[in-house]
């Protein structure tokens, strides 16, 4: 039976949420191919598996030992294409982040089978179908894979997670795989722990029209009472106001979140390319011409300096309202 | 030190995309080409590294038409000391035929360091580093933002969401590089006159067609237009209106 394979990712033990829009996606494949969709979660013991029944499991393989609590990307490399092998599986599935994008290839590799990254449809009619964003969003490049099995990573928030209640039965399965090649050997967390911008689904970036990186506190307090990630264009990070992690566009990180602010963006074609296919785009320039409100959905001409305190407070009050 | 950096002919992060006639692929026409600026960072820690060592090589590799020893001399410019094209017509999207293009020519190289880009801005895959480290058996780290190497060993770190993770490896291994590992040096005008006479070995290579079809290229559905709320912070409680019973996103 032509089934799917889900890897689903967790952190300390967590299932992430975009492991849901695998599940969903995985779900569309198997429908369309008459099959069943099988999550892999690979972690420490006693990792959460409950509720992935509910976005389509119709089972859940764990492969937990204390050895795999953190992403340790030979090994589960490793139990991941030994999944794929075993259960004669039509297409493994994986969210595109940073485990992801690494994990990814890695098993393509090892099943000597076609890869496709950061897709952000997926269907079957006849044969497996994929869309993707290429020249980081300004062109869409539909594939047709057709050979068996195949590797695909899922970009984050490109899918809805969609509640589709399986069985969900759980199932251990042998940890296999020997030495890793390489070891992760420490996770650094920050003091602070700051909301990813490509996983975000509210995003506040901010451009050179902030004038330094001190002001970038506008952002950041924007940022929190609307619990957003906060982004930077090119020129900031380039300028080192802030760091690369949060660049947005064709060199940086492509998001797709419900909301994104651009503050003083003028709107570089490289940085629509980033983030054009956010649900609502608002824009807050003092170029009436600047080309980032030809892509904003809602737009406000005038100086960033004055128009934010008083966005950050209409906004605390609207969501305590 | 022998190092060898992949590096890929892309459009520049600021071209336009022209879909050609075909529907299938871009039309490459006026669009001016660049050393994928991913593959900078590789290059430049190849020369760092090479540098520190005192010795070594730096060997340029891409897999592509002839048009790419334009972009393997840019790295030579930049200080890399020869470059060796794998010259084919078609690079196909499925990232295996390339990635093992790549890792015949590297298997014979005793390379002590392979660098690639994290991603191409062109097809924006991430497959191709990670795909030659296990074709070849070797340890690799993606997207490192930092690298120590000493004594046969080497330490990375890689961004993950909300935090860094640290990975330890032994030599020889596989490093695809993100931006904030170092400052890409500019080539200088003399590089750019040593680099033509470096040497740039091109062999014919044959790239199985890989498992993807192209079925289209298409433009992103245009935005709909949006509108202007209005004029400085008077605006704001007309837009903070609109996003919550409008667009709903509050």
């Amino acid at each position: 039976m032509p089934n799917v394979l889900a890897i689903l990712e967790q952190r300390s033990g967590d299932i992430k949420r975009v492991s849901h829009e695998v599940l969903t996606a995985a779900r569309v494949l198997a429908d369309g191919m008459g099959g069943e969709v099988h999550g892999l979660v690979v972690g420490g013991p006693g990792v959460a598996t409950d509720g992935l029944g509910a976005f389509g499991a119709d089972k859940v393989l764990v492969a937990s030992d204390a050895s795999l609590a953190n992403y340790q990307a030979d090994r589960y490399a490793g139990i991941a294409a030994d999944q794929v092998r075993k259960g004669s599986y039509a297409a493994a599935l994986v969210s595109a982040t940073a485990l992801g994008k690494d994990l990814a290839p890695r098993v393509a590799a090892r099943l000597a089978c076609p890869f496709v990254s950061d897709v952000t449809d997926v269907k079957y009619d006849g044969a497996i179908i994929v869309t993707r964003p290429v020249y980081a969003g300004k062109a869409n490049i539909t594939l047709k894979i057709s050979a068996t099995p195949c590797v695909i990573s899922v970009r984050s928030n490109a899918v809805t997670p969609k509640a589709n209640a399986k069985a969900g039965s759980v199932e251990s399965v042998a940890v296999s795989g020997g030495e890793p090649r390489a070891r992760t050997v420490e996770i650094k967390h920050p003091e602070r722990a700051a909301i990813d911008v490509a996983e975000a689904s509210i995003v506040v970036s901010g451009g050179r029209g902030l004038k330094g990186p001190e002001n970038f506190k506008l952002i950041e307090d924007l940022a929190s009472a609307l619990n957003a990630a906060v982004g930077a264009s090119r020129a900031v990070v380039d300028a080192g106001w802030r760091p690369h992690a949060e660049q947005v566009g064709q060199t940086g990180k492509t998001v797709s979140p419900n909301l994104y602010f651009a503050i003083g963006i003028s709107g570089a074609i490289q940085h629509l390319a980033g983030m054009r296919t956010a649900k609502t785009i608002v824009a807050i320039n003092k170029d009436p011409d600047a080309p980032i409100f030809k892509v904003a959905d809602y737009g406000i001409v005038g100086d960033l300096f004055e128009v934010l305190p008083k966005l950050t407070e209409e906004i605390r009050k609207a969501r305590e309202g | 030190m022998k190092i060898a950096v992949c590096v890929k002919r892309v459009p520049d992060s600021e071209a336009r995309i022209k879909i050609d006639a075909s529907g299938k692929a871009i039309d490459e026409g006026g669009v001016k080409f660049v050393l994928n600026p991913y593959e900078e960072f590789a290059v430049e820690e190849a020369l760092k590294l090479k540098e520190a060592a005192g010795s070594g090589e730096v060997v340029v590799i891409s897999a592509g038409s002839d048009a790419s020893q334009e972009t393997i001399r840019t790295a030579l410019a930049m200080g890399a000391d020869r470059g060796v094209l794998l010259k084919t017509d078609h690079i196909p999207l499925d990232p295996l035929p390339v990635a093992k293009a790549l890792a015949a020519e590297l298997a014979e190289g005793g390379y002590d360091l392979i660098f690639f880009g994290k991603l191409a801005i062109d097809d924006y895959s991430h497959g191709i580093g990670p795909m030659v480290a296990e074709l070849l058996s070797l340890p690799c780290v993606s997207a490192i933002a930092a690298l120590q190497i000493a004594n046969g060993k080497g330490k990375a770190e890689r961004e993950i969401e909300g935090g860094v993770e640290v990975v330890e490896f032994p030599l020889p291994a596989v490093l695809t590089t993100d931006k904030g590992l170092n400052e890409p040096r500019y080539p200088a005008l003399r590089g750019i006159m040593l680099a033509k006479k470096k040497p740039l070995d091109v062999k014919d290579v044959a790239l199985e067609t890989g498992g993807l079809d192209v079925l289209s290229l298409s433009y992103p559905p245009e935005r709909k237009a949006g509108r202007i709320v209005g004029e400085g912070a008077a605006a704001v409680p007309a837009l903070v209106d609109a996003l919550k019973n409008e667009a709903k996103v509050l």
